[in-house]
């Protein structure tokens, strides 16, 4: 399998042997001890507030499907903190990990969950739909593939104001064979708009796994529409930068697009109503947490580099686990949102009536 | 005042939205070099060039999705479906992406798209083009659906979907495009959701709107002239948000009502009507609602058998006789 690491759309990047360079590469040279330990907090307060969430989710707190990001960590935070003040993220229904990526605070999002108005989405979206636009989180979509032309939206919006940003637009490896998908990449090539399409690959579309769904490399479909692609592992956050960063740089400076594949692996089965164990081996899970457990990677090499100390680590996780405590109890106390509710943020004109210039009704009974 | 074709009118909305708010942009298959598929956009891409009126690919969900993501953003698309009934391959992106967001976003976001384009039957192109999916859309809480019938409403009503907040499914009728009728210059608004009495009469209220509308004003005049009964036309004009006060008023006038739309009868616009002015005016009911649709089959090619699937003067004529006998 070629394996392919800067954006050129002719396909003849220098695979390369061996492991590059990735804590020299620039996007990881320019971080300091700080940014470093940062970014590392922000694993941890993912996976932490997933945990909680699943307790939660076990104790029927929370309805409906919770999709846990456990295991794909490095992706979402190594993306997400190279975004500039004009570039954009929208993803698919496992959302929580970029939600948490971009900044959005763990007690809204907790209650999302718990469907509570004081949720993100004041308790109308639920686990599938975070959203975020001040963040420049754009949700948060529970139809697989149907956010992916909305990415490309959000890239042609910004071409079209003439802003210097660009759209990452996160999907599922499941998502690749929808039609929606390829329509986007279309447009996106067709056009040069600023968007680069992720694969988060974690290997399996719910319970079926990649060689039983999709043919051909996924990445490499961007060839039919002469886009620049790659491919990099997902669970070394210092790769998922180094690779992310010249595609992000090539779509803000010259708007053109690509497809990335990031290989990556979730430890939960595809919600937790999966009981994930009619197609994996339990052991393949334990082989991938003992070996590319994305937050244990990192914390070994920033021990290795001094950035981190035994005492440190210990700090971070225990303050992750009890922000997220927080976050439950924050999500507990909140009140649910009323009946009178229901039918607000629905219309905009609806929602501000004096500003109304429609007559008639909105709404029906 | 200047008379202009249905599609002018359209045109004119759109040349004057176009130069008043930079946002705007025209997209959609061949509304640029080909100056659209129906000549509704003839003239635009050379006086706006390429970046304000955009030829796309023929890949609905795709470009209907793009707008949508773009219009979160501020930006303003008006989107041409070549037919409406081409609405199908982008479904989810029109009625789950564009209907849900602001309301799954806890009114976070909103989509100030409009996608318009032809909805109708008549034209002998058989079942897959001839869907009128006025019904469909106005089902979903979160969207705005309109059917204009005439050139000044098409305008009045186009501009004021462009300058609104929410999603605008906007329903023309390609039957209509070459209808003429006097169009003012000058910048008008046709507020959403204001029915028109557009023939007032005594005896028998028609509701009902688009070229079932136009249609119902014919069959009113025959039966002015040849059986003195004298017909009120209500045009809903806007399906949601919908005025059904003004039915009401003409029902509460007239004492029958008859509702003519071009849609199948099963959970039509005309069923919601029926249901609304029941529960709200029963008492003011002479003899039940009566209702005249579209011959509840796929829309047949056969160009003679599908003039009598649809409604026309006669048949409307004929059910206005049934309804007061």
């Amino acid at each position: 399998m070629s394996k392919k690491s800067s954006p050129t759309a002719e396909g003849r990047s220098d695979p390369g042997t061996g492991k590059p360079d990735l804590a020299g590469a620039p996007a990881n040279a320019a971080l300091s001890a700080d940014q470093k330990v940062g970014l590392y907090r922000l694993m941890v307060r993912i996976r932490r507030f997933e945990e909680r969430s699943l307790r939660a989710y076990q104790a029927k707190k929370i309805g409906g499907f919770l999709h846990l990001y456990i295991g794909q960590e490095a992706v979402a935070v190594g993306c997400c903190s190279l975004m500039g003040k004009d570039d954009h993220v929208i993803t698919a229904y496992r959302d929580h990990g970029h939600a948490i990526a971009v900044g959005m605070e763990l007690n809204p999002l907790m209650a999302e969950l718990y469907g509570k108005i004081t949720g993100c989405s004041k308790g109308k979206g639920g686990s599938m739909h975070f959203f975020d636009p001040s963040r420049n989180y754009w949700g948060g979509h529970g139809i697989v593939g149907g956010q992916v032309p909305l990415g490309v939206g959000l890239a042609y919006g910004l071409k079209y104001k003439g802003l210097k940003g660009a759209c990452m637009t996160f999907m599922g490896d499941g998502a690749v064979n929808q039609g929606a998908v390829h329509e986007a990449y279309n447009l996106a090539a067709l056009w040069d708009l600023p968007v680069i399409f992720v694969i988060e690959n974690n290997g399996y579309s719910m319970g079926t796994s990649q060689a039983r769904s999709s043919a051909g490399e996924l990445a490499r479909r961007a060839e039919g529409y002469g886009m620049a692609w790659g491919v990099c592992d997902g669970h070394d956050i210092c790769e998922v930068r180094a690779f992310m960063a010249p595609f992000l740089e090539k779509a803000r400076s010259e708007c053109k697009p690509a497809v990335v594949e990031i290989r990556t692996y979730r430890y939960r089965g595809h919600s937790v109503a999966d009981p994930d164990n009619t197609y994996r081996a339990k052991a393949e899970i334990e082989e991938y947490r003992k070996t590319k457990d994305p937050i244990q990677v990192f914390q070994n090499l920033l021990l290795g580099e001094k950035v981190l100390d035994e005492a440190t680590v210990e700090k971070i996780d225990s303050e992750a686990r009890a922000e997220a405590d927080v976050a439950a109890d924050f999500a507990e106390a909140s009140p649910f949102p009323t009946a009178a509710d229901l039918q607000k943020d629905v219309y905009w004109e609806s929602d501000n009536p004096s500003q109304r210039t429609s007559g008639g009704r909105l709404f029906f009974n | 005042m200047p008379v202009l074709q249905y599609r002018e009118a359209i045109r004119q909305a759109l040349a004057e939205e176009l130069t008043r708010d930079p946002n705007v942009v025209v997209l959609g298959e061949e509304v640029a070099q080909f100056h659209g598929a129906y000549k509704v956009t003839e003239g635009l891409l050379e006086k706006f060039g390429p970046k304000r009126i955009v030829d796309t690919p023929i890949s609905e969900a795709g470009f209907v999705g793009m707008g949508i993501g773009a219009s979160m953003l501020g930006v303003r698309p008006v989107i041409e479906l070549m037919f409406w009934s081409f609405y199908s391959v982008a479904f989810d992106q029109i009625l789950n992406n564009a209907a849900n967001v602001r309301y799954m976003s806890g009114g976070q976001i909103n989509c100030p798209i409009v996608i318009r384009g032809p909805a109708n039957g008549g034209t002998n192109v058989g079942a897959t083009h001839s869907h009128t999916t006025e019904n469909v859309l106005a089902h979903h809480p979160g969207v705005k659906v309109v059917v204009p019938s005439t050139p000044y409403d098409a305008k009045g009503l186009l501009k004021s979907a462009i300058r609104d907040n929410d999603p605008v499914f906007f329903l023309e009728n390609t039957m209509l495009y070459g209808d003429k009728g006097e169009v003012p210059a000058d910048d008008y608004l046709v507020p959403l959701g204001k029915a028109d009495v557009k023939r007032e009469g005594t005896d028998l209220t028609i509701v009902s709107y688009g070229r079932a509308a136009i249609q119902s004003l014919a069959a009113a005049n025959l039966l002015q002239q040849e059986h003195n009964i004298s017909v009120e036309v209500v045009d809903l004009r806007s399906i949601r948000p919908l005025d059904i006060d003004t039915v009401l008023a003409s029902v509460r006038k007239t004492h029958r009502l008859l509702v003519v739309e071009e849609q199948k009868p099963f959970c039509g616009v005309g069923a919601q009507i029926a249901y609304m002015v029941q529960s709200e005016a029963f008492d003011e009911l002479d003899g039940p609602i009566a209702r005249l649709c579209t011959i509840d089959a796929p829309a047949i090619y056969s160009p003679p058998v599908e003039a009598e699937q649809l409604p026309n003067p006669q048949r409307i004529l004929r059910a206005v006789i049934e309804a007061l006998d």
